[in-house]
């Protein structure tokens, strides 16, 4: 059949020239310099701003209509998923535990990526880059708000949602996403974009939305999925801004080559590091699990990052340093981070738990040259203890690392037996690394990292509401006995149960 | 050249006709279902033709309609007003 | 190399000894027993003793590990220490300082014979 088709008077690449391209322009009253003071000091050499290529050729007109598109959608799911008390048709009330991650950990990064993306649309004197960032900026005020209204609902049930962005700048956890991100916002234009649009957008972000998504939908969270999917659907466009940048600073000139390489190393750490977080959600937070953090470390980074590295090869640009030693990992991280929170528990805003037989079974199959031998030994005596009343709560403050604010809890590449520990000296100060990846970090930018702020430390200086646990816990808005804890002890598990209990007597 | 490029697409009504018009332009790519979303991925490039989406549709399909319904991509992207497609350079 | 800047760039360590109101901190480890998912960090008089140090802040601390229970304090002492990845022989009735510990210093420690849950190897 023949669609008969309205010519348009322009075409494509027509229209975004003249509605992009054509609105910058060569400042006379004042120095482009003067307009642009932030886009030289980090070393970056452009010759031919208009080199820039924009794949995706959207125009300001284009985005507002697809953006509402998929506003209205969003919206009446969300507000369906009201009306019909769509909280009872999950899977597990547990599975809510990785929302509450998520709204204290990933929704505050969303409103940064829309300051750090409105700072970058105002500095760079390119305008199809400044286009592109603006465009991301406002499409991150949309994600943090749309996470917000979705999750709302759930806040009205469930603990541990209530004060996210308090609690994004006080609690321990959370500081390492905050500060993940307060390094980029504190950079210049370019290397933000190296960061949050290449490092974590290309590179990384396939592992926190793909399967975290694919899980709501496992788990029967519909508005979580809704509103992960219309965030995920601009994330193409981030994506490819991210791989435009890299390309653009390569060809541009041939010095730029070392400073991408030492900020891709930086931020692929970093990122990697960030991601630990999303590892335990995957393994051990969603009741169905849909594939393991393995097998997506497999998909996203070792298969579509390899191919993404021999790409960029052309540019002299090389996969980032300690890959190796991220891929090594895999078998071990969640582990270690699950088996983390469930010692503090008792200073999380979510609840942890112990896997059940399946789950165990689950971890045996997907990891089976690491659970049984590691981590299984160490599970069932929490689980007896457990069972003994005597769940483990750890009640000592752990040791951080200085520049990714994660407890040391990675081991030595090839040893899961043996704490990793590195160290420099830098003005007369010891200073203390999870990783070669973190030390490498800091030593690069010694000044900046030794301003870090480590929450275990601050609490011991006096900084965080006071001297006992519980004092610091009040300063981070905690509701004690209700937010944090463990699973079967918390009210979340108590009206999960009335519900599941009147649902099954009206059958 | 064998790398894989990959484009990822909610499993929905938006993308049903865009993933039978890939299917159709690209017979030997390789399609993932996982929970809410399709994952197609294809050795070297993958096009997706404008005038294959319509024909399936009935109706005139705007290649930037993509937006509403893609989730990832891997590869580069080239975008027109007849096509969208993606390969490694 | 240093920090690429718009200014002036320098700055405090956050941490520096002063801002600890006469401790130091002092990160301990019991190896291999990673029940305890990290090291321990500690706000420290450099005067303590490290027997002291031991035996009523890091013990009681291990209190949920089975192995506390059979390990007794000479145990510790006797055990292999590394003081910032250099072998230590430990002296309890010697203060922390006098034990050569430092500010961000690292102290780990290994019983032989005493290698977690379920013996050698599993680190639990
Ligand atoms: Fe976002
Ligand atoms: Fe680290």
């Amino acid at each position: 059949m023949a669609i008969t088709r309205s010519k348009p008077k322009m075409g494509i690449k027509e229209r975004y020239a003249s509605m992009t391209r054509d609105l910058g322009w060569e400042t006379s009253y004042q120095p482009m310099d003067k307009v642009f003071p932030y886009d030289k000091f980090e070393g970056i050499k452009i010759h031919d701003w208009d080199a820039w290529v924009d794949p995706f050729r959207l125009t300001m007109d284009a985005y507002w209509k697809y953006q509402s598109e998929k506003e209205r959608k969003l919206y009446a799911v969300i507000d369906s998923f009201a009306q019909n008390n769509g909280q009872m048709g999950i899977t597990d009330a547990r599975y809510l535990n990785a929302i509450k991650l998520f709204i204290t950990g990933v929704s505050p990064l969303e409103y940064a990526a829309h300051r750090g993306f409105a700072f970058a649309g105002r500095h760079f004197r390119g305008v199809g880059m400044r286009v592109a960032s603006q465009m991301q900026s406002i499409d991150e005020l949309r994600h943090a708000q749309t996470q917000l209204h979705a999750m709302s609902h759930y806040n009205k049930f469930f603990g541990g949602m209530h004060s996210s962005h308090l609690m994004y700048d006080r609690v321990w956890y959370l500081s390492v996403p905050k500060s993940y991100f307060d390094d980029a916002m504190t950079a210049g234009p370019f290397e933000f974009l190296t960061a949050i649009s290449f490092s974590f957008e290309y590179v990384l972000t396939n592992l926190l939305f793909v399967p975290f998504m694919s899980g709501a939908a496992h788990n029967g969270d519909m508005a979580t999925v809704t509103f992960g999917f219309s965030a995920q659907s601009d994330e193409s466009r981030h994506m490819t801004l991210g791989i435009e940048i890299i390309k653009f600073m390569l060809e541009q000139d041939e010095a730029n080559l070392p400073i991408v390489q030492r900020w891709i190393d930086k931020w692929f750490w970093r990122g990697y590091r960030l991601l630990a977080l999303v590892s335990m959600m995957m393994d051990y937070m969603l009741p169905k699990r849909v594939m393991s953090w393995r097998e997506a470390w497999e998909i996203y980074f070792e298969e579509a990052g390899t191919a993404l590295f021999e790409d960029l090869s052309r540019y002299g640009l090389k996969m980032p340093k300690y890959y190796e030693v991220a891929n090594w990992e895999k078998d071990h991280l969640s582990h270690q981070v699950w088996s983390t929170f469930y010692n503090y528990a008792g200073a999380t805003a979510f609840h942890t738990w112990m896997p059940n037989d399946n789950e165990m079974e689950w971890l045996r199959d997907k990891y089976p040259d690491s659970f049984e031998k590691h981590y299984q030994p160490r599970f069932e005596h929490f689980i007896k203890e457990q069972k003994k009343g005597n769940r483990f709560f750890n009640n000592t403050l752990p040791m951080l690392c200085q520049t990714c604010q994660i407890p040391f809890i990675f081991t030595e590449p090839g040893d899961p037996t043996t704490t990793c520990f590195r160290e420099t000296h830098y003005k007369g100060n010891r200073y203390n690394f999870c990783s070669d990846g973190c030390k490498d970090i800091f030593e690069q930018e010694p000044e900046k990292y030794i301003q870090a702020w480590l929450p275990v430390y601050q609490i011991y200086q006096g900084n965080c509401g006071g001297k006992e646990i519980e004092d610091v816990l009040r300063w981070y808005n905690f509701n004690l006995g209700e937010d944090n804890g463990e699973y079967l002890d918390s009210p979340d598990y108590d009206l999960w149960t009335q519900w599941k209990e009147s649902q099954s007597r009206a059958v | 050249m064998s790398r894989n490029v990959s484009i990822t697409l909610l499993n929905n009504e938006d993308a049903r006709p865009v993933v039978q018009a890939i299917e159709k332009d690209n017979p030997a790519c390789i399609i993932n279902h996982l929970p809410s979303l399709v994952k197609v991925d294809m050795a070297g490039a993958l096009r997706i033709n404008r005038q294959t989406v319509e024909e399936i549709l009935g109706r005139e399909w705007n290649v930037q309609d993509i937006h509403l319904c893609l989730v990832s991509l891997s590869g580069e992207v080239e975008e027109e007003d007849d096509f969208f497609e993606l390969s490694w350079k | 190399m240093s920090v690429n800047s718009i200014g002036d760039y320098s700055f405090d360590s956050r941490d520096k000894l002063e801002n600890f109101h006469g401790a130091m901190l002092v990160f301990i480890q019991w190896e291999q027993h990673l029940v305890y998912c990290a090291p321990f960090a500690f706000p420290l008089p450099p005067d303590m003793l490290l027997g002291d140090v031991m035996k009523n802040i890091v013990l009681p601390a291990y209190a949920y590990h089975p192995d506390s229970e059979k390990a007794t304090l000479e145990d510790f002492e006797k055990g292999q220490w590394l003081l910032d990845n250099k072998p230590l022989q430990a002296d309890f009735t010697k203060s922390l300082a006098e034990n050569g510990v430092k500010h961000q210093s690292i102290l780990r420690v290994t019983i032989p014979g005493l290698d977690g849950l379920v013996g050698q190897g599993s680190a639990a």
